[in-house]
């Protein structure tokens, strides 16, 4: 399990990353927490001749609480978002989401950025940030600019991000004091990425419906949230059943994740009504 | 690929030595400072047997490289004893409760408890398995592990006040 050999670069600002990024083109790609490049690495599935850490990049990181709006450096880590009180007050869901990814130690190493950027459809923060209509922030040599993250999946592992950019914030809006919350998320150990999750925020006349590792993307449903919005939680679960489509794997047969998608759903709203205002 | 110069405090003591970056911190420890109490179990980031404390947080060192680690400061299980040389609480407590039967995991685990009892001094039962959920024992079925680590939390807090 040993990677092949890099040359290793520890930029302190986003500028110098992404000139290190435009100087080596495919050969270089960002690391963050590293537990999902790392693995990749070592199977070999990843070849990279230049690795750039970004963890002395202080502008990636920290957590800032606006009345509006959250906003996230890429780098804050899982464990972070978890021990963060004005965050768990601000949007709880983000700590009871990260709460169910992977194990303790994973959770000290690996980013919120990362997990965001890398789009692997087993990750649970994209189908998050679906949910709470989160935008993420893109730097790349020609500037800064923003995507919204219902936009930013393509298919796995491909996003709206260019090469030579980096995902370096995230930004939440602060839902309505009345917003009841609620990530479901079924797995077959710990450290498992989900058979099935649902993130769904539901209250004061609106709801919005995401959930994770049911398609090659994230699956956020318009219908589904609208069902949900006007009180029509049937309509909501066959909007979303309609809207993903899982392939069969060692997680188990289409037939079983769509079960599996039904009850996490279901759960999840059931949830987040009852903490709704 | 070139070697960097890598610097670390690790259990205390300042180390350096040469390394390449894609050098896993696990085989830097084992190999290059022949500090052999972290195990390499599955190497694939699952089992928490190489589990080290960095900079204040438990981590799997079998998926960090060593470059990533320049410069940071590392606490195996080695530097989990007392001054004297003596078995550390934490270890202690395995000893006496049983925590351990084959004992491979176990520095993975006291490691992590380490970390968990910093943090939260007082943890229920429910507190200790979750945060003990990135270690694989195949030995014991945990029930030991938990007593040990409830039983190091009472003792640690003991000390303190005898202390204050």
């Amino acid at each position: 399990m040993i990677p092949a050999g890099f040359e290793y670069h520890r930029p302190t600002d986003t500028a110098s990353a992404i000139s290190i990024l435009q100087e080596h083109g495919d050969d270089a790609r960002v690391i963050a927490g590293g537990h999902s490049l790392i693995p990749m690495m070592k199977l070999r599935m990843a070849d990279l001749a230049h690795v750039i850490d970004l963890q002395d990049i202080q502008e990636m990181k920290g957590i800032e609480i606006g009345a509006d709006s959250v906003t996230l450096g890429a780098m804050v880590t899982q464990h972070e978002l978890i021990t963060h009180d004005g965050l768990a007050a601000a949007v709880p869901i983000i700590r009871e989401a990260a709460l169910q990814i992977a194990d303790p130690q994973v959770r000290y190493m690996g980013t919120v950025g990362g997990n965001v950027a890398n789009g692997d459809p087993g990750n649970d923060m994209p189908g998050l940030m679906q949910c709470l209509d989160a935008s993420f922030e893109l730097v790349g040599p020609d500037g800064t600019r923003t995507v919204a993250a219902r936009d930013f999946y393509e298919a796995a592992y491909f996003t709206a991000r260019e090469d030579e950019e980096i995902l370096t914030r995230i930004m939440i809006p602060v839902p309505a004091a009345e917003t009841g919350q609620a990530y479901e998320k079924q797995k077959r150990k710990i450290g498992d990425y989900a058979t099935a999750a649902a993130a769904v925020m539901v209250g004061g006349g609106s709801a919005s419906v995401a959930m994770t590792n049911l398609a090659d993307t994230p699956v956020w449903s318009e219908e589904a949230s609208a069902a949900l919005a006007g009180g029509d939680v049937e309509g909501c679960v066959a909007a979303m059943l309609d809207a993903i489509d899982p392939v069969a794997d060692n997680r188990g047969p289409v037939e079983f994740k769509k079960h599996v998608a039904a009850v996490m759903l279901r759960r999840a709203i059931a949830r987040a009504m009852s903490r709704a205002g | 690929m070139s070697k960097m110069h890598v610097k670390l405090n690790v259990n205390g003591r300042e180390v350096e030595g040469l390394a390449e970056p894609r050098m896993l911190l696990i085989h830097f420890l084992r190999e290059n400072l022949r500090i052999t109490g972290p195990h390499i179990g599955c190497e694939t980031s699952h089992c928490g047997a190489c589990t080290v404390d960095i900079d204040g947080k438990s981590v799997k060192s079998c998926t960090v490289f060593v470059a990533q680690a320049n410069g940071a400061e590392v606490t195996t299980v080695e530097g989990l004893v007392n001054d004297d040389g003596s078995l550390g609480v934490i270890q202690e407590m395995f000893r006496e409760h049983h925590g351990l039967q084959c004992g491979f995991c176990t520095p993975g685990m006291i490691t992590r408890a380490h970390r968990l009892l910093q943090e939260n001094p007082t943890p229920t039962e429910e507190e200790v398995r979750f945060g003990m959920a990135g270690n694989l024992c195949r030995c014991t079925g945990y029930q030991n592990i938990v007593k040990a680590i409830m039983a190091s939390a009472d003792m640690l807090n003991a000390q303190k006040e005898a202390a204050e």
